[in-house]
């Protein structure tokens, strides 16, 4: 099974580079405005999307995604309309690697099976379920990879060398290496012990190991992406977002060019990276 | 909806911590390898007679028990139906069930090497018990609490805060008690070496449904002790209230395997069930929340709904799996209480019996007061008094000037 995430991951290795990879959360906003930002940041340079799917109990994020889900549900956005904003995606890009990350009640609710055929057909490629650790395999993940979807797994600073094999088992197009205990939009984490951390995972897989939690800027983009496959950003882009809201929460003009012009200048950042220790 | 019925309603759950499709371990990775730890720490300590005996000797001396079981002899002839006795959880040491777990916790925390406690709590019963014990034992303790709480369950703020506890009023989501739970799992995965963090409640992800159902079954093996003494019998029914459940855990687990008796749990039904409520088994289903699958509200998307309940320690939008599945195996029946017969059942029983109950047990006692007069006198009810209501009598006195006006 071949995914747009694999394909995008060879052509970034014969490119030289890591990737660059967003988070946006589905429905912030308003569906409409929403799906223009998504449009906007292939063209930014996002190398792979994250699509926040809307939780109002999201435990492993901070108060900006927690926000950004609650404006989102707050404008109406549901699991079936984030599905549907994929497929409005996909009428004009059809290789930009999008991967839907959230938690698993509105999936569950969903109907696991209609969930993954939905998603498959409308262009979703991969999922990273927070609340769905190895344990649980059988409720989402393998089911995901019969219906040729990469499962996503997060390692973190926690999952020991004991632990890996076990997370990296059924884990296929990336590894998400969470680089903080904490939540998003937590500090920081420092370059090199993440470089040490990318290094160890790469001794138990050969997937690649993008690392995301607390990159806000180009530079620390670059950092992370010279020692890894690829640097994730979510909350720097999901603030950028909330600073372009009227007071009443309201998209205007700047909403969509706020998020695309901070997406490039982290592009730039991690497309500046020295090649990634392969 | 009826699954082979189990020889034993007693043998859960499994090693992967589910009650039939109920419970398992939904939590981020982060949290996996300290729950796996603390799943190990806890069966070396249960295996443990040195750390079973030090219990017994904290429970005895420092909370106060064995509870009484108090026959209710003047509710008992108002009702004129079944005979009923009060298990008097109310006068443990910090003024309810809770501290039973909580001293269960921190020694095991103890025992960990953990140096700092979390809690989340909604009536502020948890967090006053789980302070009351970090001052004991000399551990730092943050206490989360819903906003909505801090505001209406004043007393015990103040007290924990006289306790050395730090709370925190949580200002996200609904601002009550699901919500002081996410915030106390995003502080869990951020301190993760040194944080230990004491749930409530039979919820959350395997193995805290299980080992705060053992650490409070204390309250069930005392009755049938004591019943046995007084009366020489099992009771014929139990009933208790049911926010997350581990005051009504406590008290059914020892009796569920005796088919003879009548087990009911008592939900919060709030404005009504058509209303706004926190029934989680009467108005809501299967979903996954907070590190465990089990009844939930919410809405058609998935999205977890507010709960509504007088008595904020009932105001969750989920119950425990394992009520979860005994309501499904049918072992259990769950009745609903309103905010209205709740608020009588504390006026009544302030009176009759001189027990200002808290808002919480009010509740089961307000379906006793039903159940009761359809039973005969020789009829043996056991009710679960599971909280002093001090903490209520500013918020009951206040709707009560307000109707009188």
């Amino acid at each position: 099974m071949t995914t747009r995430i694999d394909a995008r991951f060879a052509e970034l290795a014969k490119q030289g580079r890591s990737a660059f990879v967003t988070f946006v959360m589905a429905g912030d906003p308003d569906p409409a405005t929403s799906l223009d930002i998504l449009k906007a940041l292939p063209k930014a340079g996002a190398d792979i999307i994250e699509i926040g799917m809307p939780f109002t109990d999201p435990m492993a994020d901070g108060p900006s995604i927690q926000a950004a889900g609650l404006r989102a549900l707050k404008g109406g956005m549901t699991l079936k309309k984030t599905l549907e904003m994929v497929r409005s995606f996909r009428k004009d890009d059809n290789a930009t690697p999008l991967v839907l990350m959230g938690y698993y009640n509105p999936i569950y609710i969903y109907g696991v099976d209609k969930f993954l055929a939905d998603a498959k057909a409308a262009g979703v490629d991969g999922l990273i379920i927070v609340d769905l650790p190895p344990e649980e395999d059988t409720e989402l993940c393998l089911p995901a990879m019969k219906a040729g979807l990469n499962f996503i797994r997060l390692a973190t600073p926690t999952t020991d060398d004991k632990r890996l094999p076990a997370v990296l088992a059924n884990t296929s197009g990336f590894v998400y290496y969470v680089s903080i205990t904490g939540i998003t939009g937590a500090a920081a984490a420092d370059a090199t012990a993440v470089g040490e951390a990318v290094a160890r995972i790469k001794r138990h897989t050969k997937l690649p190991v993008c690392v995301g939690f607390g990159i806000r800027t180009p530079e620390a983009a670059r950092a992370i992406a010279e020692s890894s496959s690829g640097a994730v950003v979510g909350t720097a882009l999901v603030d950028a977002l909330r600073g372009s809201l009227d007071a009443e929460g309201r998209a205007t003009a700047r909403t969509v060019p706020a998020v695309a012009d901070l997406a490039a200048a982290l592009a730039q950042g991690v497309r500046g990276a020295k090649q990634a220790a392969e | 909806m009826s699954p082979a019925l189990p020889n034993s309603f007693r043998s859960g759950p499994d090693e992967r911590g589910h009650f039939g499709i109920f419970g398992g371990r939904f939590v981020a990775e982060t949290l996996m390898p300290l729950i796996l730890d603390l799943e190990k720490a806890y069966a070396e300590a249960k295996a443990d007679p040195a750390f079973q005996k030090e219990m017994d000797g904290h429970l005895k001396h420092y909370v106060g028990r064995p509870s009484p079981l108090y026959f209710a002899e003047r509710l008992t002839e108002h009702l004129g139906g079944a005979k009923i006795y009060f298990k008097r959880e109310e006068l443990n040491h910090t003024g309810s069930h809770k501290v039973n777990n909580v001293l269960g916790q921190i020694m095991l925390a103890r025992r960990m090497g953990k140096k700092r406690i979390i809690a989340e709590t909604g009536a502020g019963q948890h967090g006053v018990a789980t302070a009351t014990l970090c001052a004991r034992f000399g551990l730092e303790c943050v206490v989360y609490m819903g906003a909505v709480d801090v505001a209406r369950q004043q007393p015990n703020v103040i007290r924990m805060e006289m306790l050395g506890a730090k709370v925190v009023p949580v200002q996200s989501g609904a601002r009550t008690l699901k919500d002081a739970m996410n915030d106390a799992l995003r502080d869990w995965v951020t301190n993760v070496h040194d944080t230990f963090y004491c749930i409530g409640t039979v919820a959350g992800p395997h193995p805290y449904p299980m080992m705060v159902r053992d650490f409070q079954s204390i309250i069930g093996i005392e009755t049938r002790q004591q019943l046995q003494e007084v009366e020489g019998r099992l009771p014929d029914s139990l009933v208790a209230c049911i926010g997350g459940g581990s005051n009504a855990m406590g008290l059914f687990h020892p009796f569920l395997d005796d088919p003879s008796v009548e087990i009911f749990g008592v939900e919060a039904a709030g404005h009504g069930l058509t209303q706004l409520h926190a029934a989680s088994i009467a108005g809501g289903r299967p979903g996954v929340l907070h590190g465990n699958r089990t009844y939930l509200l919410m809405d058609e998307d998935g999205q977890i709904q507010e709960a509504h309940s007088i008595s904020a320690g009932l105001d969750y939008p989920g119950i425990g799996p394992e009520h979860a599945w005994l309501h499904e195996t049918g072992r259990v029946n769950y009745l609903s209480a309103t905010d209205e017969e709740a608020l009588e059942a504390f006026q009544l029983l302030s009176r009759l019996e001189g027990i200002i109950p808290a808002l919480e047990p009010a509740h089961a006692i307000a379906k006793v007061m039903e159940l009761a007069p359809k039973r005969p006198r020789d009829h043996l009810m056991v009710v679960n008094l599971s909280g002093r209501g001090d903490k209520d009598v500013p918020q009951v006195g206040d709707i009560l000037k307000g109707r009188n006006k």
